[in-house]
């Protein structure tokens, strides 16, 4: 058995990058995930690792330290909540135009504008439509448990260097701020340079060597045509995203007559509702999507001989909903039920909704 | 087994703290277990509470609105979660500051003197370790060693020199609870 | 002989008594007839290539004109996003300590909307060299008012002459930054005359010296011209430079610890 911990969802995102060889977190403060950066800097990685953990300025400085730290080919990550994502969208998009490997962390709180401290899920627009500007999309891991947000930190550096790509850890803070069991990963050594070549070629701005022509990490290309071309280029690695990295879960679904669709806490949720609506003789089952982006279309669309209609539940006031629906095509009645502005479902309202949309009561 | 329990007061109390003891108790017995807290400026000084939940098997929700057990230690808890037991399930309370005291039939209700207790010990930290012996007296979900271990994992090593105190405390509640009504 | 074999003798290794640095890449520039920005691309090419630190530079270029500087210099480079330089810098430098990082930005991107950035980024004292290139003027977007735009100055958004009440005093971010405690080297440059140039280059070699030492923060401001946004030729730029911009913005070092 490894090292097994009762931990918070928040603080395991910490523990977790400084285990699986991160080089660098760039954060600024917001509730309610400030025990991320509030971790590291009590953990001091930079004894243990090197890691180097700055507290910066601003958002926006944060995640420009973080494309700084990308064009090295570092592993770099930031952390933020709503507010403050909406600060980093243009750098986001930047990572993604200059085709960067980076992990961000949204510990999503109800809004819109200030909105509250309380957990919700209402940016899953942002996260997986866009955020900031031009036709690029985020790696999208939405975690239900205090091990996933272990995970998903190695599994997100993973894939965003995999496909120069940034990836986003979507999730709450009902998942931030519970502690949980979790069994840590074990430690991995930083990356050496060699291994970073290794990994994803001989594109950072290390220092340009004889040998090579020099490298630029840049989002610009005045030629239109030229900036064509590399659309398409983006636009073949989000199809192959769709093809290789779709995750998802299903849950009591061999029997179900009704689906639930749902991710992160809101999965949660939906797990005891299900519990409580089976008590009562109604079969449902739940898909988790597990990754947001890629969507896992193809699996809804497979339970759509099955069941008779589906519950899109999310702490929005009905965003997945509609990815849900364009999978599901017109095919079987798909409805949303949510709770927002920080309110949480009780699992005894997601029944409800589930009989009052569907079984006519 | 799946205990889900709520522990409601103010904040200062030691109610997030006793959530997590009694959370790390259910990992020393290989349980699954989760720890949702009230979170925000709430916390600072106003009502606290923290969702704990052990269970053998996977835990699906970690917010809940039926509780097996409702541990409620000031008046507006008292008025917030009386009535989120579930029928045949269990209220323990602490009457210092309870203007109304609970009314329901259909569950099993305890009563325990935490704070004058803990006055008696004379520290009043031992309060929600007093508590935790009353819950564990009627409850008894974890062994009192995996408490110790337990104990001994949530608490910092400067502070392992309590841990004879605390069990102390437990044992007081142990002994102190009081049955008002049982079905 | 023909003329072309005269001049084939002429140009012959022994002849050579200028060569340009190869770090300085052929690529055409795209700036104005005129501009500051190719002499002091020049003179921090020139410097890396005596230093011999060509393989150990990064530089980080802005937006604004220099936001293709990375076509000029043989060095790898990152394309910020508009006043993040600094930012960007941050990270390198401190995820390779053993590199000279600098950021090369303008008067809008560095004292507008990257005046966060620049001063937390002196405050902190980073181990970097920020060339911070004040023309006074937005050059790249057609001319507009800038912080560091004169008092009176007509630009595309102060037709009238900057009017100070409205719109604020032009700033003088050397005098800022070296009040802070992070910055190690603080010093107001030129490039108009070979002189001004060689300053410039002493002042370029003191700061990837420092970072070489892990010294703090070095800030370089060159004072430089803007024919295209001024409406002057070159010549007249020059001495409209000297005659209304080194008042206000006195050459010279402000700091060198």
């Amino acid at each position: 058995m490894g090292d097994i911990r009762l931990m918070k969802g928040n603080e395991v995102i910490a523990e977790a990058a400084i285990r699986c060889g991160c080089d660098g977190y760039f954060g600024y403060p917001i509730t309610p995930q400030s025990e991320i950066m509030e971790t590291l800097m009590i953990r001091r990685p930079e004894l243990e690792t090197g890691m180097v953990v700055v507290q910066a300025e601003s958002e926006v400085a944060a995640i420009n330290m973080v494309y700084g730290g990308a064009s090295c080919g570092k592993k770099v990550m930031t952390s933020s909540s709503s507010p403050g994502i909406s600060l980093k969208a243009e750098g986001i998009t930047y990572l993604a135009g200059a085709e960067l490997p980076a992990l961000i962390v949204n510990i999503v709180r109800g809004g819109p504008g200030l909105g509250t401290i309380q957990p919700a899920q209402s940016d899953y627009f942002q996260a997986v439509k866009g955020g900031g500007h031009g036709d690029y999309k985020l790696i999208v891991l939405a975690p239900a448990s205090v091990q996933e947000m272990n995970d998903f930190v190695d599994l997100g550096f993973e894939l965003s260097h995999k496909y120069l790509n940034p990836a986003m850890i979507l999730s709450d803070g009902v998942i931030g701020q519970m502690m949980e069991k979790v069994e840590l990963s074990e430690f991995k050594p930083r990356w050496t340079e060699e291994e970073i070549i290794a990994k994803s070629g001989t594109w950072a701005t290390t220092g340009k060597t004889a040998d090579r022509e020099r490298n630029i990490s840049t989002s610009l290309d005045l030629d239109s045509a030229k900036q064509e071309v590399f659309n398409h280029k983006l636009q073949a690695k989000y199809r192959a995203m769709e093809e290789n990295e779709v995750r998802f879960e299903k849950i009591d679904c061999d029997d179900a007559d009704y689906l639930f669709v749902a991710y992160g806490s809101s999965a949660r949720i939906c797990q005891k509702a299900i519990e409580l609506a089976r008590e009562k003789g109604i079969k449902v089952g739940l898909l988790r999507p597990i990754t947001l982006f890629p969507y896992p279309t193809k699996a809804i669309q497979e339970m759509l001989g099955q069941v008779k209609g589906i519950l899109s539940v999310e702490m929005s006031a009905g965003q997945m909903v509609e990815d849900v629906r364009l999978a599901v095509n017109g095919k079987v009645p798909v409805e949303h039920y949510g709770r927002y502005g920080g309110i949480i479902p009780t699992p005894d309202e997601v029944v409800e909704a589930l009989e009052q949309n569907f079984l006519g009561e | 087994m799946t205990e889900e329990i709520i522990i409601a007061g103010f904040g200062g109390q030691g109610v997030l703290s006793m959530g997590k003891i009694l959370a790390y108790s259910g990992i020393m017995q290989d349980q699954e277990v989760s720890w949702m807290p009230s979170y925000g400026p709430e916390m600072r000084g106003g009502t606290a509470n923290v969702t704990v939940i052990l269970s053998d098997n996977r835990i699906s929700s970690p917010v809940l609105k039926k509780f097996d057990t409702a541990i409620i230690l000031n008046q507006q808890s008292m008025d917030k979660f009386e009535a989120d037991v579930k029928p045949g399930g269990t209220l323990l309370y602490d009457p210092n500051g309870i203007t109304r005291h609970p009314e329901r039939t259909d569950i099993n209700i305890f009563r325990i003197p935490g704070a004058a207790l803990a006055t008696e010990m004379g520290n009043p930290k031992t309060f929600n370790m007093i508590i935790m012996g009353g819950f564990l007296k009627v409850k008894p979900i974890v062994k009192l060693e995996n408490v110790q271990r337990g104990l001994e994992k949530s608490l910092p090593e400067r502070h392992h020199k309590l841990i004879p105190l605390n069990i102390e405390a437990i044992q007081k509640g142990i002994e102190n609870v009081e049955t008002v009504l049982a079905l | 002989m023909t003329a072309t074999t005269e001049l084939k003798n002429i140009i012959s290794e022994e002849n050579v008594v200028y060569k340009k640095t190869s770090v300085l890449l052929d690529n055409e520039m795209h700036y104005c007839p005129g501009c500051t920005h190719g002499v002091i691309h020049k003179a921090i090419a020139e410097v890396i290539d005596e230093m011999g630190i060509q393989e150990k530079t990064v530089g980080v270029s802005p937006v604004g004109c220099s936001v293709l500087a990375y076509n000029y210099l043989d060095i790898d480079w990152q394309q910020a996003a508009h006043g993040r330089a600094p930012a960007l810098a941050t990270a390198t430098s401190r995820l390779m300590p053993d590199k000279y990082v600098f950021t090369y930005q303008g008067d809008g991107d560095l004292a507008s909307i990257g005046c966060a950035e620049i001063m937390h980024a002196c405050n902190r004292g980073e181990s970097i060299v920020v060339f911070f290139v004040n023309n006074a003027i937005y050059g790249m977007t057609g001319g507009q008012m800038a912080p560091t735009t004169l008092e009176g100055q007509v630009t595309a958004t102060s037709p009238y002459g900057r009017d100070c009440h409205t719109t604020g005093f032009p700033m003088k971010m050397s005098e800022m930054v070296a009040m802070l405690p992070g910055t190690r080297f603080v010093t107001r440059e030129s490039a108009e005359t070979p002189g001004a140039v060689r300053k410039l280059k002493k002042a370029i070699r003191k700061g990837f010296e420092n970072t070489r030492e892990d010294k703090g923060i070095s800030f370089i401001e060159i004072v430089g011209t803007c024919s295209s946004g001024w409406k002057m030729s070159p010549v007249q730029s020059n001495v409209w430079m000297k005659e209304n911009m080194f008042p206000y913005y006195p050459l010279g070092t402000l700091k060198d610890e």
